[in-house]
């Protein structure tokens, strides 16, 4: 309730007036809900709530579009912004009394940052964008959003979906750096730098080099980071030769091996490039680095020392490695590919 | 097979500290993982003189369920639109702990997700919204528990078919209602209902799978829609609509393999959501559930797992000596209220830990056990059996 000073819809709450006691509401027979004879989950709603919902009600039934209905709307999800019902029936409205929907956008932004993790509230500002065919609040507004919360779902999906229809991908990787200098550990950004680069440039050779460089100095700077060892495996996944064969990657990751780094992000990674290599030619050429006995001593170190919580997952995967290169089971990545 | 588990040892969980870096995501971690550390340590001071210790508080999480059934106050006015769910949110739990409603309560409780029910087709959040994909779902799995002939017969199938048709999308998706969202929900809502009630067709299901594979993600689980992060409850959506659709191999199981495993965290043993987040109870399902799915496409690939492939003690320590409130219900991690939405899914992930393959692995004691749940619908597999013979042998075209 801190924020009570940029809310203009719940400023009146106290001295809100029911509807029924409202003179221009008089022509109006309130609905009850029906639930039945044997109501279950029954809540047992404040005056104010059943009250409002009741005129709701009436009016939906009536499809009565009007200005009082849409007063009436803001009322309900004032009251409860999570029902759709409110929001589609609000939609109803603007439509049919030809609204500002300008008025429109900066309402549903105070909702929606008193209420960031609602589905109904930022779909109702998508289709307010769509309708008015104009994004240009809208990264704004996201970054407004992610300032609160730098991984909150439903504004990156909202920004994700303004830059992608009206092609606002220009500044983005500005954006994500700047985020991933705040907290190299936010996910989100990641996610969203690989939408950006798949979604531009595409993964082309020298985009991909650069990439590489990019998140192994995020690593050298915090190895105990998933998300930058997650997008390092999902640019390798556009790396024609495979996981393996990355010199840059290899040598990063031998070197940190080398200085004794035991990172469980670190092992797994050599463990599948190893399991590669096991699936394309069985035991391994006898000098590559990638073998199958390298990768049954990771996964038992790894299962005993350095990730035990996975331990049956390691287990697992030291068996399903041995089956391939024994050639007792097909993967299907490396038969499609050879 | 039957086996006893006992805790992790308190020195091995220590270790899984995490050191402080500066971000502001390890900060937040640290904190969770100080008030879960001392929860530990807290059980271990006395279970060796309660060696039964940590229990599943049952006789609790009943009363709180079945109060909640009956009663809500008005604090529960922000859930006024998720009444079918609170309904399946209560009932899945309960049956999952072996609770038997009377009939005439089944009946009344039948009675009420009627009245969700939308003339046009589907259920809405409560008696008199518009339908939604979500809240149908809901209503339908509550449904289905009930398992009477009168729940049943309540589901009006040609016009649930009509509103699934008008909610789809040229692409294979699914609109979560009439002018509504679009995400990875919708597929298995509409998928996980059409295939419980035999409502599913060639042209309900056309271009799904394509569609639900484009959401699966560089770190091997699904967003909610293609783009997006990994997150454990669209990965579990993904997942069992593509099993139901029997089209599982088109994902890259190894990769969600690897990514379900990474979301287990190592001191809380719970699960994350996504990556760098914090545990939450109720992905003890949506991660924990999504394994025996993807059991039965690996054993596709030959390569069937002996058991399970997380760590089913740990998420069972987590659930149990972190998430349960003492006066009833569970909650998403130490310091939060009760609620049924966590009711359900901790509860759900509990006993997805405790069966696996045959093998029923408990910690604590037997009396902690639970029924097993089916791990398409997340109901119980007898239940889903009845339904399926019900409506099987009730075609629509017959109706």
């Amino acid at each position: 309730m801190s924020e009570s000073t940029e809310s203009s819809s719940d400023e009146g709450d106290s001295q809100r007036v029911l509807y029924k006691n409202r003179p221009e509401w008089q022509d109006i027979t309130p609905l009850k809900q029906d639930d039945g004879d044997y109501p279950v989950v029954a809540i047992d709603y404040t005056l104010e709530f059943q009250d409002c919902f009741d005129y709701f009600r009436a009016i939906v039934h009536k499809k009565e579009y009007s200005e009082r209905a849409l007063e009436l709307t803001q009322t309900a999800a004032s009251y409860n912004a999570a029902n759709f019902t409110v929001w589609q029936y609000r939609r109803e409205i603007l439509k049919a009394l030809d609204k500002d929907l300008h008025e429109e956008l900066k309402y549903i932004e105070k909702v929606i940052l008193k209420q960031t993790k609602n589905y109904q509230v930022w779909h109702h500002r998508k289709v307010l964008v769509e309708w008015l065919k104009d994004p240009s609040k809208e990264k704004y507004f996201t970054e407004k959003a992610l300032s609160k919360d730098a991984k909150n779902y439903h504004a990156w999906q909202h920004r994700q979906w303004v830059i992608k229809t009206f092609d606002l991908f220009d500044g983005e990787l500005d954006y994500v750096e700047q985020l991933l200098k705040d907290d190299v550990k936010n996910n989100s950004a990641w996610n969203q730098r690989y939408f950006v680069v798949n979604n531009t440039t595409g993964f082309t050779e020298d985009v991909l080099s650069r990439e590489i460089q990019f998140t192994l100095e995020k690593i050298l700077e915090l190895q105990d980071n998933e998300s930058a060892w997650n997008y390092l495996r999902g640019l390798l996944l556009h790396d024609k030769t495979g996981l393996s064969r990355n010199k840059t990657v290899t040598e990063f990751c031998e070197s940190l091996y080398k200085d004794g780094s035991r990172s469980p992000f670190l092992l797994a990674l050599i463990v599948d490039m190893c399991s590669e290599r096991a699936a394309e030619d069985g035991a391994g050429d006898g000098n590559n680095l990638y073998t199958v006995a390298r990768a049954m001593e990771l996964c038992n170190s790894l299962a005993t020392n350095y990730d035990t919580i996975r331990a049956k997952y390691w287990e697992y995967t030291a068996e399903t490695i041995e089956k391939q290169s024994k050639g007792e089971v097909v993967d299907e990545a490396s038969s499609s590919t050879n | 097979m039957e086996t006893l588990l006992k805790l992790r040892p308190i020195q091995e969980i220590r270790k899984n500290l995490t050191p402080s870096d500066g971000t502001l995501t390890t900060e937040e971690q640290i904190r969770v993982e100080r008030s879960i550390l001392k929860k530990f340590e807290d059980i271990q001071a006395i279970v060796a003189n309660k060696p039964d210790l940590p229990e599943l508080q049952k006789e609790q999480h009943k009363q709180y369920l079945m109060d909640s059934l009956v009663y809500l106050s008005s604090r529960f006015e922000c859930l006024d639109a998720s009444r079918a769910w609170l309904c399946y949110w209560i009932l899945h739990p309960l049956s999952l702990m072996g609770v038997r409603l009377e009939n005439t309560y089944k009946s009344q409780i039948a009675q009420f997700l009627a009245k969700c029910q939308s003339p046009e087709g589907g259920f809405g959040g409560g008696p008199g919204q518009y339908p939604h994909l979500a809240s149908t779902y809901a209503a339908v799995n509550a449904l289905m528990i009930l398992g009477t002939d009168e729940a049943f017969k309540i589901i009006d199938r040609r016009k649930l078919y009509e509103f699934f048709m008008t909610l789809k999308q040229p692409n294979g998706s699914f609109a979560m209602q009439v002018g509504g969202e679009i995400d990875i929900r919708g597929a298995y809502c509409a998928l996980a209902v059409a295939s419980l009630t035999n409502i599913m067709t060639n042209e309900l299901v056309r271009n799904t799978a394509e569609w639900i594979i484009s959401c699966q993600t560089y770190e091997g689980g699904f967003a909610g829609c293609p783009g997006m992060e990994a997150h454990g409850g669209y990965a579990f959506c993904g997942l069992a609509a593509l099993v139901i659709l029997n089209k599982g191999h088109l994902c890259d199981n190894k990769a969600l393999l690897r990514w379900l495993t990474q979301k287990q965290m190592k001191l809380e043993g719970g699960f994350q959501g996504r990556t760098n987040k914090l545990v939450d109870s109720c992905y003890s399902f949506w991660q924990g559930g999504a394994f025996p799915l993807l059991y039965s496409l690996l054993a596709n690939d030959g390569l069937k797992p002996q058991g399970h492939l997380f760590d089913e003690r740990a998420l069972q320590e987590y659930i149990l000596i972190c998430c349960q409130n003492p006066h009833g219900g569970l909650i998403d991690k130490p310091g939060k209220p009760s609620d049924t939405y966590h009711s359900c899914y901790a509860i759900s992930g509990l006993s997805v830990a405790q069966h696996v393959l045959n093998q029923k692995r408990v910690l604590g004691t037997y009396r902690n056990e639970l029924a097993s749940t089916h791990p398409l619908y997340n109901i119980r597999p007898d239940m889903v059996r009845k339904a399926l013979l019900y409506f099987h042998s009730n075609s629509v075209k017959s109706m």
